[in-house]
C-alpha cells in the first residue's frame, strides 16, 4: 500500500520514547489524535501537535478521557487511523469506550505510558501495572491485543506494529508503555517511507444497498466502510445481528460476541511474538515485558558469568499471552523468574500456563532503584536451588 | 390489526415482523418516509402515546426540505428511548455509549468536516450523563446539531428522576418528588455558546419541522429541544394522563415567543411552556477557527531533536 | 454488633434479588446510597429510595456513574456506610474511582448486576462476564473482595456480609450478582434485628495529634476516621506515607502500597468462603458461581444418574480466589468442569491453580440465558471419560454455539 510519505520523518535521530511513538503514528498513516493531557504522556501529543500541520493530520483535546476515546471511534469511522494517549487512571476511565470499540469492532490504538501505583500514584514515576487491565479492564468477553516496547526505536516499531494489527483484526490495540521508556531518549532509525510495511483497511466494495456490517469473513473478521459513502449503514453497541440491528436473544448473542473472541484465539499464532535470547539450555528463564527486559538481559549476562545457566523471554505482545512457548519452556527449565514493575500480575499468567512443570518466581523490581537488580540476581540464585516444583508463586524476600 | 395494517408494519401470519424491501405500488413509494427509515425494522419499540415519534417524523420531514445530501448525514445517538433513533433512520447511524454521542460526533466531524452530524438523543443522555459534552461542544461551536427529545424522565430504565423533571413531580427514585430543580436546556446551551437554540413540543410539528430544516443548514452547534409526552412513566406516574391528554396540555399551555431570553424559559410542574426560536446568530465554528489557524502559520518551527 | 432494629424490616417477602439487596444494605447499617439508573439494576436503587428516608438513609441519584463513586467514597468518609448500584458499562465507567477507593482504604460496597456484554450488549438478559474486571478493572495494583450470590435470600445475606468486610478490610467490596438472581422472585426471610451481625467502622480512639491515617493496626489495616472531627484529615490518591502525605521515593512506595494488596492476601483464609459437596471421593468437580451453580445442580444431579461421581464447588467469594483449595482438588480429581456465562474467565484461573494436575473444561454462554444443563451433564461425561492431560483450557461446544454456527439459525426474517 503506498505510505504517504509527509509522515515519514526518514532518518537517525535521538529521540525520547514519547517523540518515538508520535514519529510512529504518523509513520503508520495516523491522521487524527485525540487526547487529554496527563503526564507522563504528553510530549506524545506535543511531538504529534508540532507535526500536524506539515502531515495534514489534526488534533483534538476533548474535555476527559472518555470523550477522547469516544472522538478517536467516531474519526476512526470517517476512515482516518486514528490513536490516544493515556496513563493509568486515564486508561481506567476509557473502559467503557474500549468495550464499544471491540464490540464496533472499530481499528484504533491506545497507547497507555504506564505510572506508578494505583490511583493518582505517582505521575512521574514508573510502573507496569495496568497490563492486567489492558486484558479485563472492560465489562463482557472480549480479546485485545497489547503490545510493550522497551526502547524509543520499539515505541516507534510497535506503534506502526499496533495499527497493522488493529485494522487486521478490527480490534482496538493498546500499546502498553511505562514512565521510563517513554521518557528515556536513544538512537531512533526511521527508515525510508518505501520500506515500512502499512496494513491498510480492508474495505467492502460490493453494492451499497447489500452491505452487512457485521457479515464477518473466514477469518471472523467483517469489512468496514466510510462515513458518508452512501452506505446508510446502522452500527450499535447492543447485540445484534450481521445487519447491525439489536437483537436481544441468547443465540443472537453467541452468534456476535463468540466470533469477537474466536477473532484473535484461533490467530493466536499469528499475532504472538515474543523474544528469546540463551533459552536452549537455560535452567532458569527470565520474563519480562517493557522496560523490565532490559534490565533482564543485564542480570542474564551477570549470572551465566557466575555460572548460572540462565535465559530470557521478552514479551512482545502481552495479549494474547504466548500460552504454547511458556508451557514448552517450562518443560525444558526448572524455573521461570517473572520482574514486573508492580506486585503480581503477568506472573500469574506465566503460572498458568506452567502447568506445575516449573517453579515460578516473582521479583517486584523498582524497589531499590530502576536499574537494581540485586533482587533479582538474588532471587536466579535461590531458585535454582529448590530441589522440587512449589505450588504457587515465590517471593523471596530480601 | 388489519391485514391491510399488518402488511404495512411488516408483521407476517406468526407475528414476527419480517425484512420487508420498500413496498411498490405501480412502483410509487408507499409513504414519503420509507426511503428514510429502515423499514425493516418497523414496527419500532416506542410505546403508545410516545412523542418520540413525532419528532422523527419532524426529523425525516425536515431531511427531505433541507435539501441537504443524505449521504453525508451521520446520526449519532446514545442510550434511552430517543437514543434508539439512530437504529430506525437510514443514514450512517450511529448506537453508541450512554451519555458520549456529542463527544462521538466531535470525532466524526473533525475526522471529516464535509459530514453533517446530527445527534439526536434524550435529555437525560445529553444533560445528564453527557452534559460536560454538551457544554463543551457548545462551547467550542462544533458544527453539529443536537435534536434533545425532552420527556422530563429516564424512561428506558423505568421511570427514574431526569436533570429535567420539574420541581415536585414523581418519579421512581424520588418517590416523595423531586426535590431538585431542573435545568433550563435552551439557556444552558445559550450560555455555553450554541448558535442555534429552539423549542418546540412535538404537537408543533409544522413548527418542528421547519426549525430542525433551518438548524441542519445552520453552520455550528445548534439545539433544537422537543417537549415530548412520555405516556408510560412521567405522565403516569405523575397521574397526568397518557400521551393524548399531554398533547392537549401542550396546546393549552405552549406559548409560542420567539426571541425570549433563554433565562425566562424554566418549565415548572405543570406550568407554561414558552416555545419558539430563541438564539440565532453566528460565530466561528470550531473547524474554522482551527483553519484560519493553520494557514496563519508561516514559519516552521524547529523541531526538538 | 447487632443491627439496628429500626433498618430492618424483619419478615418473610416473596421479593426479587435485586430489592432483596437493598432492604440488605439498609439493615447492615448503610445510610448513603450514590446511583445511576441502569438496567438490570434499578429495582435495587428504587428499593433503597422508597424505603431509605424511612431508616434516615440518604441517596442521590447522580447525573452518571462516576458522580456516583464518588459520591460514595466521600460519602464513606464523611464516616456513613455506603453503596452504589450498578451494571457493567456503568461498572466500567467507575474503574478511575474504584482504584482511588482502594487506595485510600475506603469502605464501600459496589453491586454490580451484570448483564451480557460487551459495550451495551444485552440490558435486559444475564452475564457473568465481569468477574475478571472485577478483580483486575483499575490500573495500578490493589486486592479487594469479590462476592457472587446465587438466590434473593442470599442476596439479602451476603450484601450484609459484604459491608462487614468491607469494614474489616477497609476496601471495596464488590456483589457480582447477574440479572437472573436480581430479577428472580423468591422467598426471602428476613431475620430480626438482634439475629443479624453488623461490624461497625473501626474508628480511631487516641489522641488527636498523634493520629496517623494510614498507620497499620497488626492485621495491616488501619483504623479510620471521618471527616468533620477534628484530624485536619489529608487524603490523596497520590502515594502516600503513614501521615498521608505523598511521597516520591520509590523506596517507600513498596512499603504503603504493599500493604494494600497483603492486607488481602494475608487474610485471605478468614475472607474466603466456599460451599463443597462430595468432593472427597469425586473424578469431576463442578467450580461455579452465582447463577451458573443454580444450572450446574440439575447437570449434576443428571451426570450422577449416569454414575458418574461428581462434587461441586460454589465459589461465594471469587476474590480473593481460593487457589489453595484448587490445587488441593486437583491432585486427586481427573478434572475440573466451570460453567460460566462468559467465554473463560473464572476458568482461567482455576487452570492457573490446578498446576497441570488436572484437566480444565469450560463450558462457555455468551451471555442473555443461562446454560442448557444438558451441556454441563454432557462436559462432564467428557471430563471423566478423558484420560489424556490436555494443556489449556478445553472449550466445550455447546448445543446453542452448534445451533448458531452449524445449523444454519436463523436470527432474523
Amino acid at each position: 500500500m503506498r505510505i504517504d510519505k509527509r509522515g515519514v520523518l526518514t532518518g537517525t535521530w535521538n529521540l525520547s520514547g514519547n517523540q518515538a511513538c508520535a514519529e510512529g503514528a504518523l509513520a503508520a498513516g495516523c491522521r487524527f489524535l485525540s487526547a487529554y493531557p496527563i503526564p507522563p504522556s504528553i510530549e506524545v501529543v506535543e511531538r504529534f501537535t508540532q507535526r500536524a500541520k506539515e502531515v495534514g493530520a489534526v488534533f483534538v483535546q476533548m474535555e476527559d478521557e472518555i470523550s477522547v476515546l469516544a472522538a478517536v471511534l467516531g474519526a476512526s469511522w470517517t476512515g482516518k487511523k486514528s490513536m490516544t494517549v493515556t496513563s493509568g487512571p486515564g486508561f481506567s476511565n476509557m473502559m467503557e469506550h474500549l468495550g464499544l470499540g471491540v464490540m464496533l469492532e472499530t481499528p484504533c490504538v491506545i497507547v497507555d505510558i504506564q505510572r506508578a501505583g494505583p490511583a493518582i500514584g505517582i505521575p512521574t514515576r514508573v510502573g507496569q501495572g495496568d497490563m492486567m487491565q489492558a486484558r479485563w479492564g472492560s465489562h463482557g468477553d472480549y480479546e485485545i491485543i497489547a503490545l510493550s516496547p522497551s526502547s524509543p526505536q520499539e515505541m516507534f516499531d510497535f506503534t506502526i506494529k499496533a495499527f497493522n494489527l488493529s485494522e487486521r483484526y478490527r480490534v482496538p490495540v493498546a500499546v502498553m508503555s511505562d514512565a521510563y521508556v517513554a521518557h528515556l531518549k536513544e538512537k531512533v532509525v526511521i527508515p525510508p517511507a518505501g520500506k515500512i510495511k502499512i496494513k491498510p483497511r480492508r474495505y467492502y466494495k460490493g453494492r451499497k444497498d447489500k452491505y452487512l456490517p457485521f457479515k464477518r469473513d473466514k477469518d471472523f473478521v467483517p469489512r468496514m466502510v466510510d462515513i458518508g459513502a452512501g452506505y446508510r449503514f446502522h452500527v450499535t453497541g447492543l447485540t445484534h445481528d450481521e445487519r447491525g440491528y439489536p437483537i436481544m436473544f441468547e443465540e443472537c448473542q453467541e452468534h456476535n460476541v463468540h466470533p469477537l473472541v474466536k477473532k484473535i484465539r484461533h490467530y493466536v499464532d499469528k499475532i504472538v511474538e515474543f523474544q528469546e535470547v540463551e533459552t536452549d539450555d537455560a535452567e532458569v528463564v527470565i520474563i519480562s515485558y517493557g522496560a523490565t527486559s532490559r534490565f533482564a538481559l543485564k542480570a542474564m549476562e551477570q549470572a551465566r558469568k557466575s555460572g548460572m545457566k540462565v535465559g530470557s523471554l521478552k514479551l512482545i505482545t502481552v495479549w494474547p499471552f504466548p500460552d504454547k512457548r511458556v508451557a514448552e519452556l517450562a518443560k525444558k527449565a526448572k524455573a521461570f523468574v517473572v520482574l514486573e514493575i508492580n506486585y503480581g500480575q503477568i506472573v500469574f499468567e506465566v503460572e498458568r500456563c506452567s502447568y506445575g512443570n516449573a517453579n515460578v518466581a516473582f521479583v517486584s523490581h523498582g524497589e531499590k532503584g530502576i536499574d537494581n537488580i540485586e533482587d533479582l540476581l538474588s532471587t536466579i540464585e535461590q531458585v535454582l536451588k529448590e530441589k522440587k516444583v512449589r505450588k504457587g508463586i515465590i517471593e523471596y524476600r530480601t | 390489526m388489519s391485514t391491510a395494517h399488518k402488511f404495512m408494519c411488516g408483521i407476517n401470519e406468526s407475528g414476527r415482523h419480517k425484512m420487508s424491501p420498500v413496498k411498490t405500488i405501480d412502483s410509487k413509494i408507499i409513504h414519503p418516509m420509507d426511503n428514510l427509515l429502515r423499514m425493516e425494522r418497523i414496527p419500532h419499540i416506542w410505546c403508545p402515546s410516545c412523542g418520540i415519534g413525532l419528532a422523527v417524523t419532524a426529523f425525516t420531514a425536515a431531511l427531505e426540505k433541507a435539501k441537504i445530501d443524505l449521504n453525508k448525514v451521520a446520526i449519532v445517538s446514545g442510550i434511552g428511548c430517543t437514543g434508539r433513533v439512530a437504529g430506525y433512520t437510514k443514514l450512517d447511524s450511529f448506537h453508541t455509549t450512554h451519555g458520549r454521542p456529542i463527544a462521538f460526533g466531535t470525532g466524526i466531524k473533525i475526522g471529516n468536516p464535509e459530514i453533517k452530524v446530527v445527534v439526536f438523543s434524550g435529555d437525560g443522555d445529553l444533560i445528564a450523563i453527557g452534559g460536560n459534552h454538551f457544554i463543551h461542544a457548545a462551547r467550542r461551536n462544533i458544527d453539529m446539531l443536537v435534536v434533545c427529545v425532552n420527556n422530563f424522565i429516564y424512561a428506558m430504565t423505568g421511570g427514574q428522576v431526569a436533570p429535567t423533571t420539574p420541581l415536585a413531580a414523581y418519579a421512581t427514585t424520588s418517590p416523595y418528588g423531586c426535590v431538585e430543580p431542573p435545568f433550563n436546556i435552551p439557556y444552558l446551551a445559550d450560555s455555553s455558546g450554541a448558535v442555534y437554540v429552539a423549542r418546540w413540543t412535538t404537537l408543533h410539528i409544522r413548527r418542528l419541522t421547519n426549525s430542525i430544516a433551518e438548524a441542519l443548514n445552520k453552520r455550528g452547534f445548534s439545539v433544537v429541544e422537543v417537549i415530548s409526552p412520555c405516556g408510560m412513566y412521567y405522565s403516569r406516574i405523575n397521574k397526568l394522563g397518557d400521551g393524548l391528554d399531554m398533547m392537549k396540555f401542550y396546546h393549552d399551555n405552549a406559548e409560542i415567543r420567539h426571541g425570549e431570553d433563554t433565562k425566562n424559559l424554566d418549565i415548572g410542574f405543570q406550568t407554561k411552556i414558552i416555545v419558539g426560536k430563541f438564539v440565532d446568530r453566528e460565530r466561528p465554528t470550531y473547524m474554522d477557527s482551527y483553519n484560519k489557524w493553520l494557514s496563519e502559520i508561516k514559519t516552521e518551527e524547529k523541531l526538538r531533536k | 454488633m447487632k443491627a439496628n432494629p429500626k433498618d430492618v424490616n424483619t419478615g418473610v417477602y416473596y421479593i426479587d434479588g435485586d430489592v432483596s439487596s437493598g432492604y440488605g444494605a439498609l439493615a447492615a447499617g448503610c445510610k448513603f446510597v450514590g446511583g445511576y439508573p441502569i438496567t438490570p439494576s434499578t429495582e435495587a436503587f428504587e428499593a433503597v429510595c422508597r424505603r431509605g428516608p424511612l431508616v434516615g438513609a440518604m441517596f442521590i441519584q447522580m447525573e452518571d456513574e462516576l458522580g456516583s463513586i464518588a459520591s460514595v467514597v466521600g460519602a464513606s468518609w464523611a464516616g456513613v456506610k455506603s453503596m452504589t448500584i450498578t451494571s457493567g458499562p456503568g461498572f466500567s465507567l467507575m474503574m478511575e474511582t474504584i482504584g482511588f477507593g482502594a487506595m485510600l482504604e475506603t469502605p464501600f460496597v459496589l453491586l454490580n448486576i451484570q448483564r451480557g456484554g460487551p459495550s451495551t450488549g444485552v440490558p435486559t438478559k444475564t452475564g457473568q462476564a465481569d468477574m475478571m474486571q472485577s478483580r483486575w478493572g483499575s490500573h495500578g495494583d490493589y486486592e479487594l473482595i469479590a462476592i457472587s450470590p446465587d438466590s434473593p435470600q442470599e442476596m439479602f445475606d451476603y450484601t450484609i456480609k459484604a459491608f462487614n468486610l468491607a469494614e474489616r478490610y477497609r476496601c471495596p467490596v464488590m456483589i457480582m450478582s447477574d440479572e437472573c438472581v436480581g430479577h428472580m422472585t423468591e422467598k426471602v426471610v428476613i431475620p430480626l434485628a438482634d439475629e443479624i451481625e453488623v461490624e461497625p467502622r473501626r474508628f480511631y480512639d487516641g489522641p488527636i495529634n498523634e493520629y496517623l491515617p494510614f498507620k497499620p493496626d497488626e492485621d495491616l489495616v488501619p483504623p479510620m476516621v471521618k471527616a468533620g472531627d477534628g484530624y485536619k484529615l489529608y487524603i490523596t490518591g497520590l502515594i502516600h506515607d503513614e501521615r498521608g502525605y505523598s511521597i516520591k521515593n520509590e523506596e517507600y512506595k513498596s512499603i504503603y502500597t504493599k500493604r494494600l494488596v497483603d492486607k488481602i492476601r494475608l487474610n485471605k483464609d478468614k475472607i474466603i468462603e466456599l460451599k463443597e459437596e462430595e468432593t472427597d471421593d469425586a473424578e469431576v468437580v463442578i467450580v461455579s458461581y452465582g447463577i451458573s451453580s443454580r444450572v450446574a445442580v440439575r447437570g449434576i444431579e443428571k451426570a450422577r444418574e449416569k454414575g458418574i461421581k461428581v462434587g461441586s464447588l460454589r465459589l461465594v467469594t471469587v476474590w480473593p480466589f481460593p487457589d489453595e483449595k484448587i490445587a488441593e482438588l486437583a491432585k486427586t480429581i481427573k478434572a475440573f468442569v466451570v460453567p460460566e456465562i462468559n467465554y473463560g474467565q473464572i476458568a482461567f484461573e482455576v487452570e492457573r491453580c490446578s498446576h497441570g494436575e488436572a484437566n480444565v473444561i469450560l463450558v462457555p454462554h455468551g451471555g442473555a440465558g443461562v446454560h442448557n444443563p444438558d451441556d454441563i451433564c454432557d462436559a462432564i461425561e467428557y471430563a471423566a471419560k478423558e484420560k489424556k492431560r490436555i494443556e489449556g483450557v478445553i472449550e466445550y461446544k455447546t448445543k446453542l454455539e452448534k445451533l448458531v454456527f452449524e445449523e444454519g439459525y436463523k436470527l432474523h426474517e
